[in-house]
């Protein structure tokens, strides 16, 4: 799954060395999770389904977000 | 007190006889950031917090007791049929000679749970900051187990627990913004 478009993720490229022994991970990634950017949740939140929000870990779609890992082609 | 239903909060299933996982799992079971030392935490720090924001860590520290039986779960299935040889294979062999396949609170390095781990200041913003960054720290852990990780199974209970504490730490901050608002009070221009 790509993480390109994914609105929680934020990417640096860390300081590359001439000497450096191993081969360049590329750019790294960091979660900023959604917890962060929302502020006190609004009423009339948006919501999933009651079976989808149980098997999400939320309720409420804005609050959800899926986690691959970035090192997984 | 509590009541007890006797289910998981979300299935844990474990597709794949991996028990390196179990150890990895450790760090959630008996580590700095897992769910003992949170469940610990708010429950302990419940009862100096402003009246406002007890039932947010009441409930959340409730919950962290249910992750934790989870965990106990993935490292019970992961280990319960290993033999010595696959638990010395899998890193495990200190905790076999110690435990056998019981279970026992020690992070994934093997050093066991201390209550240093966790903080109770009295001071309400001192502890909710702790307790947001504690569950951002779990969010943390569970990505790096889950890039660990290859067993789609287990995973899919990893990320459940993850969006879990993404929720905590938005109910924790919302916390604090409640305790910090001072619109009740009457002011004299």
């Amino acid at each position: 799954m790509s993480q390109q478009n994914n609105p929680f993720r934020r990417y640096y490229l860390p300081f590359r060395g001439m000497f450096d022994p191993c081969p360049p991970l590329g750019p790294k990634v960091f979660v900023v999770p959604p917890n962060l950017l929302i502020g006190f949740q609004p009423p009339d939140f948006p919501q999933f389904p009651p079976l989808e929000a149980l098997q999400k870990g939320t309720l409420w779609e804005p609050f959800f977000d899926y986690y691959e890992s970035p090192y997984r082609k | 007190m509590w009541s007890y239903e006797k289910k998981l909060m979300y299935p844990v299933k474990v597709s794949t006889c991996n028990p390196t996982l179990a150890k990895y799992l450790m760090e959630q079971y008996g580590g700095a950031d897992g769910e003992l030392a949170a469940a610990l935490r708010y429950l302990n720090q419940r009862y100096t917090i402003p009246d406002k924001v007890i039932g947010v860590l009441n409930d959340i520290g409730t919950e962290e007791f249910a992750h934790l039986e989870m965990i106990a779960t993935m490292i019970y299935k992961l280990t319960k049929d290993a033999t010595p040889d696959q638990l010395r294979a899998a890193g495990l062999v200190e905790h076999y000679v110690s435990h056998d396949s019981a279970l026992f609170y020690n992070n994934a390095a093997g050093v066991p749970f201390t209550a240093t781990y966790i903080q109770a200041k009295g001071d309400p913003i001192a502890d909710l900051y702790e307790d947001i960054a504690a569950e951002e720290k779990a969010r943390a852990t569970y990505q790096w187990i889950i890039d660990q990780s290859d067993d789609p199974d287990l995973n899919d209970g990893l990320r459940f627990l993850r969006e879990r504490e993404i929720i905590h730490a938005q109910r924790f901050k919302e916390a604090v913004m409640l305790i910090t608002e001072d619109r009740e009070q009457k002011k004299v221009f």
